[in-house]
């Protein structure tokens, strides 16, 4: 290991129990030496073994693909476990719980009831009366189409979207950034055999593709890069276009 | 005390939990799954490269088929594996992906026409046909005959995880997240569920079923450098461990991957080098063909794991802050490649350690070195999924020892696995839930919450000196370091030695938090005792077993031993009070193998012990073969003649191919 110390970091968490009667919301900082390539799954398991066991955060992978660790840091909503504290070169991180989200404590938030409700609400799965024999071949797809899907299949819910979202804050019922994409997803695959129509009856309000403000601080955050813009923009004219 | 009435529990939701759930659904079950954490973001999500399954489709997988996966399934295992599974599994694996595909996992497609591809370090040319266009195409990866490993780019998956939850949605499956089991609740000798902590709330539930399905995944956190998702401690597989009952088989059987990216130990998919990267040392050198000219970079992964740790230890390794290392080129396969099949490995590299592994030339070169990555081992079961010794308990997936993969496993079969045991056991799984009937008087389940309500006020009360997290660190320190890719004797013996010190500590510390609610060293303080018990599995049957067989690899026993050692160690925990598990073995029956145990076609040759049944067995299965061929029987009937097995629902059906005759 490298013996040269690392400069003096600051993490501020605000630290919040709503089912403790007598915990109330405030920050609490800890400093630490920074070792090289920290990132904050690091650095908060160190806090948690160090300094505070009872502080509370979500991780599971700890490499970018799962979407556990979305929390505001700084302002922005991003994956804490790829967020390298080399980049804050003013050494000061506040990390904030995601807003829109339901608070667990501190920085945990109930994503998942969420998007439970999401996938529900856009029945994201494949609607098909096609009965499949698994013995045969399978359809075929063009390798063009299947990418296509799988480009907006590489969505991992961690609700940064939501949480960047101009609109959820108003429409807290708006099915969000992540569930338009979803749709968007559906509707390009042949599998699925919904027409517009179809989606029409799930999104086509202001708590759905119309409610939209085109802020697009959903694309700019998304960690996964998927083309929110394009996609809301093309069901909007698909949509607007059958009525 | 709150009970929860289901007809079947799934503890776990990963791809095999989940397979398994909407199999027992789709039987008219009430079905709930319980998760540590939202079911998407489960450790499954994590594996990048792809699904082995024999569709044959693309031009280097042409005349791939059951018989091909099955052989170079037992031979991967070191023939460690229950040969009959791996025959269920390689059948049933090319109609697991037909249906993935029909739920909308988006599987990269054939093209017609030529590509380009990376093949021994040159660049080659394949003409793919016109008749394959739009069928599933397929990577090559280690240990395999044929390019089989089915993907979506390197995020396989995750695709395969939205595509089986979304499934698990549609059918109603009741599926409830950040809940854990803590205990098994059973009485004489079967399963009616479990005892389970809310994660929010804190609160106790019992959860009691007809049957209850484990699939809680891998034991990689016991290790301190491994590509495990934190989630991935083995509780699942320890609360059958405490039963007393169940058996916990080959958990000294440890995959180490060769390819984890250094320092954070994320994974880099075994599709870099399926695709054709290299592995080069200090000096760029290209060491792998000096050690297996065969197979080179794709030998199987502990080959491929221990000729890495060897070749730094003869001095060619890269030095770093980190310790020595090699590099992982994978530049030679052109940026366009790369930002198309290899996109995570591309932003992993980007983000934890500012490479472009597209650069050409020593630039883009991706620090890797072997750590833990996948448990062999796990809950003994038969061929059903169902506890040997414990009825009504099933285990699916990596939680399980269903033992297909024997003392390695090949890349591209653990994924595969999730969802094919999640179909065989979850139907198995599902019948036994139709035919038994819950029986268990309430007072019974009222004794196991009890039991659990009290154990956390007694962490709660622990009043001594040691910390649970320093506990935590030290038994993965000791996993690394004397239960690794080399093991001896002397080391091993110290471990478990170790291993039972911290156990007892266990009982030393203090809580600082006295909460019940959201308190996460509460947390540690029960779960590690619990991963200190599978750490002592694990450490205690790779002491005594004392050969190498795949993964398992003892410099002070270098032979693989037939003669001796074919045969499961299968561990139980007799007494909650004892500090070590009690270790008894199975044998593998030779004379009932479909292939008898022989050199495995890569690692050095004349290294076993033989077993004179072997030859005994080949000559019976090369006389069957040869008379039922000249009978002019064909492959089906000649193997259902030398090994029959049974398979739930049509999955017994010949796989159509677009090559068949």
């Amino acid at each position: 290991m490298s013996t040269q110390k690392g400069r003096e970091i600051t993490i501020s968490v605000l630290k919040f129990n709503p089912r403790s009667a007598v915990s109330k919301p405030h920050y609490v900082d800890y400093k630490l030496e920074e070792t090289s390539g920290m990132t904050l799954f690091i650095a908060l398991n160190y806090i948690r073994e160090n300094l505070d066991p009872d502080l509370s955060f979500d991780f599971v992978c700890r490499a970018g693909i799962c979407g556990s660790c979305g929390m505001v840091v700084n302002g922005k909503p991003t994956l804490a476990c790829r967020t390298l504290i080399a980049n804050y070169p003013e050494g000061k991180l506040t990390l904030l719980p995601m807003p829109a989200f339901e608070l667990i404590k501190d920085l945990s938030v109930n994503t998942g009831k969420w998007m439970d409700g999401m996938s529900k609400r856009v029945e994201s799965w494949v609607h098909s009366d096609h009965e499949v024999d698994i013995s045969k071949l399978e359809d075929r797809i063009d390798p063009e189409v299947a990418n296509d899907t799988f480009e907006l299949d590489r969505c991992i819910e961690c609700g940064i979207c939501v949480a960047s979202c101009g609109t959820m804050l108003m429409r807290p019922n708006f099915v969000g950034p992540v569930g338009l994409n979803r749709v968007a997803r559906f509707e390009i695959d042949p599998h699925d055999k919904r027409t517009a129509d179809d989606y029409y009856e799930l999104i086509g309000d202001d708590d759905g593709i119309f409610g939209c403000m085109s802020l697009m601080a959903c694309e700019d955050h998304c960690p996964k890069h998927l083309p929110l813009q394009n996609k809301i923009a093309y069901l909007r004219r698909k949509l607007v276009a059958l009525r | 005390m709150k009970i929860n009435y289901c007809d079947a529990l799934v503890i776990g939701g990963g791809l095999a939990g989940l397979r398994a759930a909407v199999a027992a659904q789709k039987k008219g079950l009430s079905t709930i799954v319980l998760s540590l954490v939202p079911v998407k973001r489960s450790h499954s999500a994590a594996a990048q490269g792809g699904m082995q399954a024999s569709l044959g489709n693309s031009k280097m997988s042409e005349g791939d088929n059951e018989d091909l996966h099955f052989a170079d399934t037992v031979k991967g295992s070191d023939w460690g594996c229950d040969q009959e599974v791996a025959r269920m599994f390689v059948t049933t694996a090319p109609k697991a992906i037909r249906e993935l595909a029909s739920w909308g996992v988006p599987w990269s497609r054939v093209k017609a026409g030529p590509h380009n591809a990376v093949i021994n370090a040159k660049k080659t040319t394949i003409t793919e046909e016109e008749d394959r266009h739009g069928l599933i195409t397929s990577r090559d990866f280690g240990g395999t005959k044929k390019w089989r490993t089915c993907y979506t780019a390197d995020a396989t998956g995750h695709t395969m995880l939205f595509g089986v939850a979304n499934e698990a949605l549609k059918h109603d499956v009741d599926i409830r997240d950040r809940k854990e089991a803590l205990s098994i609740i059973h009485e004489d000798g079967r399963c009616y569920g479990a005892v389970v902590r809310d994660l929010i709330t804190g609160e106790l539930e019992a959860y009691v079923s007809k049957g209850t399905c484990i699939a809680t995944g891998g034991y990689g956190r016991v290790f301190k450098q491994t590509t495990n998702a934190v989630i991935c401690e083995g509780t699942g597989a320890a609360i059958a461990l405490e039963t007393g009952i169940a058996a916990l088989s080959n958990m000294e059987a440890v995959q180490f991957h060769p390819t984890p990216i250094v320092p954070s130990g994320i994974l880099l998919t075994e599709g870099c080098r399926g695709d054709g990267g290299v592995l080069r040392d200090v000096d760029g050198h290209r060491f792998m063909p000096d050690y297996e000219p065969e197979k080179k970079e794709l030998a199987s992964r502990d080959v491929v794991s221990r000729r890495m740790i060897e070749h730094i230890r003869n001095g060619k390794g890269v030095p770093s802050p980190y310790g020595y290392h090699v590099w992982l080129d994978i530049s030679i396969l052109g940026r366009e490649h790369i930002e198309r099949n290899l996109r995570d490995v591309q932003e992993i590299c980007q983000i934890f350690n500012g490479i472009d592994p597209a650069d050409e030339g020593p630039k883009g070169w991706a620090p890797v070195l072997p750590m833990q990555h996948y448990s062999m081992g796990g809950i003994r079961t038969k061929p059903t999924g169902e506890s040997s010794r414990l009825a009504g308990l099933f285990a699916c997936g990596e939680a399980a020892c269903w033992d297909m993969h024997g003392f390695n496993r090949l890349g591209g079969n653990s994924v595969s696995e999730t969802v094919v045991a999640g179909m065989i056991i979850g139907n198995y799984f599902a019948d036994y839930c139709l035919e038994n009937d819950v029986t268990i008087p309430t007072k019974t389940v009222q004794k196991f919450v009890d039991a659990q309500d009290a154990y956390l006020d007694q962490i709660l009360a622990y009043n001594g000196k040691e910390d649970i997290f320093k506990i935590k660190n030290r038994m993965k320190e000791i996993m690394d370091e004397k239960v690794g890719i080399f093991r001896d004797g002397p080391h091993l013996e110290a471990a478990v030695e170790e291993l039972k010190e911290l156990l007892q500590k266990t009982k030393h510390i203090s809580v600082k938090s006295k909460e019940r609610v959201g308190n996460p060293e509460l947390e540690e303080a029960y779960r590690v005792p619990r991963m200190l018990k599978v750490a002592l599995c694990v450490a205690k049957g790779a002491r005594d077993r004392t050969e190498s067989r795949g993964a398992h690899y003892r410099e002070d026993y270098l032979k693989r031993d037939d003669a001796n050692w074919l045969k499961r160690t299968l561990c139980t925990w007799a007494n909650p009070d004892d500090i070590e598990p009690t270790l008894e073995y199975a044998p593998l029956d030779i004379m009932k193998m479909e292939m008898p145990p022989a050199f495995r076609g890569y690692g050095a040759k004349g290294m076993i012990i033989e077993n004179e049944l072997s030859a005994k067995r080949q000559e019976e299965v090369d006389s069957i073969r040869e008379k039922m061929e000249a009978d002019g029987k064909d492959r089906y009937e000649i193997q259902d003649t030398l090994m029959p097995f049974e398979l739930p629902m049509n999955y017994k059906d010949k796989n159509e191919r677009a090559g068949d005759k």
